[in-house]
């Protein structure tokens, strides 16, 4: 018997519903795809390398820190502002943090002296300017240089917001105090910053300047190990970022 | 057509021919010597097998693309170079080349010399020796 022209209505509406329903509800597919969590961009195999700052250990006129890092990575000293190449330096608390600076802050706290470097963020906008890819990111996090490639248009540095960049207006290798045979100096014309001592990882000791200060206000750790130093230190402390605003997510976590 | 001074001109222009064409003629059938490149540095005496990382032809012609790649390829982590015999080598130019190379002058400098090549690559990586 041929169908009614009402049977066949019904069976032309459930085919379209079965079409046009998702797979799902529809009971046709048996994999269930959930909404997983957004991967950290390019987050490594279980590595994310960050570093806790804690500014009020600080000792008054420490540069521990920075003759380390200084030291071991080739850091010219021009002995001018103009010229001036840093890795790390230092900066009083209300140049760091000018938003959580006001008129009631004491002076002690606003020109308490804090530990600046690349910041590591995990959305850098250096990497995302640069032409050549000269400064990309690894997958651990670390934003780094290779200075074979960079052209020296300066680029990254107007985009960075930490002032993390420097550039060698001149041939540094004059400028290098004592020289370290087992790191290459920079050249002229190219930018340089810190690089989270990656040469060091490599060979798994922990940052120069962690290991240099006295007073043990820098804590280097992996976020992605729940049982890390740093992540055990941001979990009992209240931390700040550096103008976490822009959506760059730094990497340095500031303890105040 | 009356050419005034003619023989000053005429030698003049002579003069100029000899003196324009003068590396031309002088050097004819002559080949400037090779360089020697000196191999008798204590690093390599010390060794055993008498073999750069690759054999020494494929270093001949391919030494740049060699550390070209290492380069690239210390972007991606790639921190060790494994030879086409399966020698593991770790990847750097002062520290693995020059360590053996260490006379940079007689060896690298004299063949980028008669080569006419300016490497920039000392302009960054250090020689040892040069340091103070």
């Amino acid at each position: 018997m041929a169908p009614t022209r009402r049977d066949f209505l019904k069976m032309a509406g459930l085919t379209a519903a079965v079409l046009v329903l998702p797979p799902r509800l529809a009971g046709g597919a048996d994999k269930v795809v959930t909404p997983s969590a957004a991967p950290l961009p390019l987050a490594g195999p279980g590595r994310r390398w960050a570093m806790a700052v804690e500014p009020r250990k600080c000792r008054p006129d420490c540069r521990a820190c920075i003759d380390a890092c200084h030291g071991v990575h080739n850091v010219p000293d021009f002995g001018n502002p103009k010229d001036d190449v840093h890795w790390i330096g230092r900066a009083p608390m209300g140049k760091v943090f000018p938003a959580e600076t006001h008129a009631g802050l004491p002076e002690t706290l606003r020109g308490l002296p804090v530990p600046v470097l690349c910041n590591h963020c995990i959305n850098p906008p250096c990497v995302r300017v640069c032409p050549t890819k000269a400064t990309f990111q690894r997958a651990d996090g670390i934003v780094v240089m290779d200075y074979h490639r960079c052209i020296g248009c300066r680029f990254c540095m107007a985009a960075c917001p930490y002032g993390a960049r420097s550039m060698n207006w001149r041939d540094p290798r004059p400028f290098v105090a004592k020289l370290n045979v087992d790191f290459p100096t920079r050249t002229q014309g190219v930018v340089e910053k810190c690089n989270f001592c990656e040469e060091r990882l490599a060979k798994g000791l922990p940052p120069a300047c962690v290991v240099a200060c006295p007073e043990k206000a820098l804590t280097f750790g992996d976020l992605e190990d729940p049982r890390s130093a740093v992540r055990e230190l941001l979990g009992r402390h209240f931390s700040l970022r550096r103008r976490p605003e822009l959506g760059t997510e730094p990497q340095i976590y500031y303890i105040l | 057509m009356k050419l005034y001074n003619r023989g000053i001109i005429l030698a003049g222009i002579a003069l100029f021919l000899i003196v324009a064409t003068f590396p031309f003629w002088y050097g004819r059938g002559k080949a400037v010597p090779p360089p020697d490149l000196k191999l008798d540095t204590a690093a390599i005496a010390a060794l055993k097998e008498k073999l750069c990382v690759e054999p020494a032809e494929f270093m001949r012609t391919d030494h740049m693309r060699l550390l070209a790649n290492w380069r690239e390829g210390l972007r991606e982590g790639q921190r060790t170079y494994t030879a086409a015999d399966g020698r593991v080598f770790e990847i750097g130019l002062t520290g693995t080349c020059l360590k053996c190379h260490d006379n940079k002058e007689q060896f690298c400098d004299r063949c980028h010399d008669y080569t006419g090549v300016k490497p920039n690559c000392w302009s960054c990586h250090i020689v040892p020796k040069e340091v103070r």
